[in-house]
């Protein structure tokens, strides 16, 4: 009874984010270094087997956050739990649970694939056969099988950076923290990466931190994204819905014609339902109310300038970031 | 809430902490057979090994030589002690195996400390180690007790080994109480080179990048084995020309400043100890004026005598060493983990 009653229920948890218990929460969580407020008055929340981007230029305080999380800095004011301790009374605790790859991934470059797991599960007080079966199957779980005895050293950067990740699975973690996962990567190597992530959180119901400044990369995996500037959560939710909110109800279409910027410009505001028109490169964004595509094309053809390029444009990671960018600075 | 109290009540409650608790902390064990691994296999323990073997057997090849000429000449049967003689005694250019030690344990200490921890600061596994559920102490304690155990292997090994070969030279096999002053002098030797790699660890833990580091070590093992007598010397001397010495008195007085002041390097604590450990005819190591040798027996020292002579020299050589260490310490744990 026990087994049937617990598999759906698993599931469901996974599935429905109001049913799931809270993996991280963190309130008014703030470092300050010094002069500097590295974090600012944080609010997280993390629901169990989610994927959760923390999104922001570099120096955001991402990895101050992190870091809080983690129990290896001090909090100056707040409260964080995390699988429901407190990081600053019982760190070893949640390290117990908690896998992180720090931003570039380190590991030792003179011990092989396999040595490196073997420490980190002996750090985890996990000897013997059992921690040779966890190396085995974590260097599988990232396809490193067959450079298991490899130096590190010998390693490219894309199988460093995934056996980064078996290392943080040997652990058996319930959330992984992963601090720039996909810095420095080519996009193949990006994408096996992430679906490596994606892979090991879906099966093994492991909610996952990502930090990244690189959003485009990043978006395809994340359930819910936090935008982090200045040490402030500006935004937080599932991509369509910050889409909405930023949107606003308007329609974003981009535009390219070779006539003068000005006259362009003129031209385009005087189409009914336009509301604004910005420069963007060679292109011209336009906001308006609905899809005033084929008005604009007439505007633009009727004068007779070539019309060069017309697109409904989705608001994307990239959009909801540069906006909440503009938004703060 | 109440769980939290629960937990806090059971922290609180928790039994005393006995040496059994402090060799389980977590990660100490794990930490220590890594670093073990590491440095026994490291090309640096190899050179350095083979550096001390060369001149600890080149030292006593040549002390049993000159021994066994001195013994075919009196025409004797070997005299008791004969065997420690080979680590004191030595034949021109080569100073004796103890001051061999004592030139080069600290360089052992240094090369095996000096990077400790700014190394793995440099390659960035400092932050995923201390992500690991281990204290923060496991890291510092078991990168200092693998190195102890590496230089207590080198030196355990280089010692018999050496004595190996004495004895095959000279004929003569050590009998209990040599074999026991034998252990003592390991044991005064291992915390030497313990004190240097505590020195080293600290450095590492001071300095970021270990070239700095090991720099710095050079620096204080050269002042402490060259410089510092030349220092004390120096001002003895001045005080000494100054008149500030009137009588009999007064130079005795300057004598022992001079060797208090000579006693800040460890390796004055070093070789005095070891002297008197592996020579059982030291009675004294303070400065002795000749009337008062008057009635004296010259008799070897007792074993116990022996130790209770170099007592306050080891205990300062421990003291030194945990005075490094927790310098080390101290700092480590401290650290914001941005600045590890």
């Amino acid at each position: 009874m026990t087994a049937s009653a617990t598999a759906p229920a698993k599931d469901a948890a996974r599935k429905g984010p109001e049913r799931s218990t809270t993996v991280v929460d963190a309130r008014g969580l703030t470092k300050r270094y010094e002069s500097v407020v590295a974090v600012d008055g944080l609010d997280l929340k993390l629901r169990e087997g989610e994927i959760f981007g923390l999104l922001g230029p570099n120096g955001a305080g991402k990895t101050t956050t992190i870091l809080m999380l983690m129990g290896l800095t001090e909090p100056t004011a707040g409260d964080v739990r995390v699988l429901g301790f407190d990081p600053r009374h019982e760190p070893l605790e949640v390290k117990r649970r908690v896998g992180y790859l720090p931003e570039h991934v380190a590991l030792y470059d003179d011990l092989s694939a396999r040595s490196n797991l073997l420490y980190t599960a002996d750090l985890n007080g996990i000897r013997g056969q059992e921690a040779r079966d966890i190396a085995e199957s974590a260097l599988e779980r990232v396809a490193l099988a067959d450079m298991a005895d490899r130096k590190v050293r010998e390693l490219s950067h894309g199988m460093r950076q995934r056996l980064g990740i078996a290392d943080v699975l040997v652990k058996r973690p319930r959330l992984i923290v992963l601090d720039e996962p996909t810095l420095g990567l080519d996009p193949v190597a990006v994408e096996q990466l992430l679906d490596l992530i994606l892979r090991a959180a879906r099966e093994e119901g492991i909610t996952v931190l990502l930090s990244s400044h690189q959003l485009m990369q990043v978006q395809r995996i994340c359930d819910r994204v936090g935008i982090f500037a200045r040490g402030k959560m500006v935004a937080s939710g599932p991509i369509a819905e910050l889409a909405e909110q930023l949107a606003e109800g308007l329609t974003v279409i981009e535009l390219g014609a070779e006539a003068d910027a000005a006259q362009v410009a003129d031209a385009l505001r005087a189409v009914r339902g336009v509301v604004d028109v910005m420069r963007e490169g060679a292109l011209w964004r336009v906001r308006a109310h609905g899809d005033v595509r084929p008005q604009l094309a007439r505007a633009v053809i009727d004068r007779g300038w070539p019309l060069a390029h017309l697109r409904l444009r989705d608001f994307g990671l990239e959009e909801i970031y540069l906006r909440y960018f503009e938004r703060t600075s | 809430m109440a769980a939290a109290l629960a937990r806090r009540r059971a922290r609180l409650a928790r039994p005393p902490v006995t040496w059994r608790d402090l060799v389980r902390q977590p990660g100490l064990l794990a930490v220590c057979r890594k670093e073990l691994g590491d440095q026994l296999g490291s090309r640096r323990f190899g050179i350095l090994f083979v550096l001390i073997l060369l001149a600890a057997a080149s030292s006593v090849y040549t002390a049993s030589g000159a021994i066994k000429d001195a013994l075919s000449q009196a025409g004797s049967d070997a005299p008791p002690h004969t065997f420690l003689l080979l680590f004191t005694v030595a034949q021109d250019p080569l100073p004796p195996f103890y001051q061999f030690l004592s030139f080069l344990g600290p360089l052992v200490g240094i090369a095996l400390g000096f990077d400790a921890i700014n190394s793995e600061q440099e390659r960035g596994t400092l932050a995923r180690l201390l992500a690991q559920p281990i204290y923060r102490d496991s890291v510092i304690n078991g990168k200092f007790l693998a190195r102890l155990a590496t230089a207590s292997i080198m030196l355990v090994s280089i010692t018999v080994l050496v004595g190996a070969v004495g004895i095959y030279r000279l004929g003569v096999i050590p009998g209990g109480e040599e074999l026991v002053r034998l252990v003592a002098f390991l044991i005064v030797a291992i915390v030497f080179v313990g004190f240097w790699i505590a020195l080293g660890l600290a450095l590492s833990v001071y300095f970021r990048q270990p070239a700095t580091a090991a720099l710095a070590g050079i620096a204080i093992w050269l002042f402490a084995t060259f410089f510092l007598g030349m220092i004390v010397d120096t001002i003895a001397n001045a005080l000494l020309a100054a008149g500030a010495v009137g009588d009999v008195q007064g130079y005795v007085q300057l004598q022992d400043v001079r060797m208090s002041l000579a006693r800040i390097s460890p390796n004055t604590l070093f070789s005095e100890s070891t002297l008197a450990i592996l020579l059982p005819r030291v009675r004294s190591l303070s400065f002795i004026l000749p009337q008062e040798t008057v009635g004296m027996i010259p008799d070897p020292l007792s074993l116990d005598q022996s130790l209770l002579l170099i007592w306050p020299q080891f205990t300062g050589l421990v003291a030194l060493t945990a005075l490094c260490f927790a310098a080390a310490y101290v700092r480590f744990m401290r650290a914001e983990i941005r600045s590890l």
